[in-house]
């Protein structure tokens, strides 16, 4: 069952970057960014069950840093928004406000 | 490990890589969203399945209750969400299989309700010591790292409200 998890971990983390790889919507690729954080948890559960619950403590710090990095990110594309009406990556291409 | 159990597993992770390729090729930044969602759930039925209970139920609790709120949220502040792909009703296929599940459901409920149903006792017992085996080495040898969590919190919450925040 490990191997399955890993595997559907892997897959899950490969469509997580080609997502951001290939989307454009800020928003998008931000949630694309929470699907490879999740198939990492999914990679430190499944090795818990080898290794002990030091994988699950990982886990939930990794979700409070997707938390944390969740609210700062979409505070940071709503003053994107503000300034350029878009979120599409393509336009916002200047490190000059 | 039962053969249930083990196509039950194969099952949620399939629906999951499913959901995730739907996230990823839909158009509409809602419908992208929602598939998301899907696909955590999945993810939490597989932490389950893996004996880490309580990872589950915060996976439900905090990744689709709240982050992906917050994302829905700033979709719609922001007015991204195509209004045309998001119809309020589906086609005549989606109406149909909406009967049709919910005429299975009604069916089902009424059979349940005409029948008295046998007491059940549970062949496994139901796990204990779940929280205990995560909390003891949380609060003894990570405790540091729980400590600078909070902070890290604290300036997530900080720099959030000022970034938001209308200069004027």
């Amino acid at each position: 069952m490990i191997n399955e998890a890993l595997f559907f971990s892997a897959v899950l983390f490969t469509i997580g970057v080609v997502g951001v790889l290939t989307r454009r919507n800020a928003i998008i690729i931000f949630m694309c960014v929470e699907l490879m954080l999740n198939a990492v948890n999914l990679t430190f559960v499944a090795f818990s069950k080898l290794y002990g619950a030091a994988g699950q403590i990982f886990v939930i710090f990794v979700m409070t840093v997707a938390a944390a990095e969740a609210a700062v990110g979409l505070a940071i594309i709503i003053s994107i928004f503000r300034h350029r009406e878009t979120v599409n990556l393509q336009n916002i291409n200047l490190l000059k406000g | 490990m039962g053969y249930f159990y083990q196509i039950n597993f194969y099952i949620f992770g399939l629906l999951a890589i499913a959901s995730a390729l739907a996230f990823v090729t839909r158009k509409s930044p809602v419908a992208a969203a929602l598939w998301l969602v899907n696909t955590m759930f999945c993810l939490s039925a597989l932490y389950i399945m893996m004996d880490a209970q309580f990872i589950g139920a915060i996976q439900v609790l905090v990744y689709a209750g709240a982050i992906m709120v917050v994302f829905l949220f700033v979709v719609m502040l922001l007015n991204l969400g195509h209004p045309s792909d998001i119809a309020d009703m589906r086609g005549t296929w989606g109406k149909l299989i909406a009967a049709g599940i919910g005429v299975v459901l009604l069916a089902q409920i009424l059979v349940i309700q005409r029948q008295r149903l046998p007491r059940i006792v549970p062949d496994v017992e139901a796990p204990r010591n779940v929280i205990t085996g995560i909390a003891q080495p949380l609060f003894n040898e990570y405790l540091l790292a729980f400590e600078v969590t909070s902070v890290l919190l604290l300036a997530a919450i900080v720099g959030a409200v000022l970034l938001a925040k209308r200069r004027g």
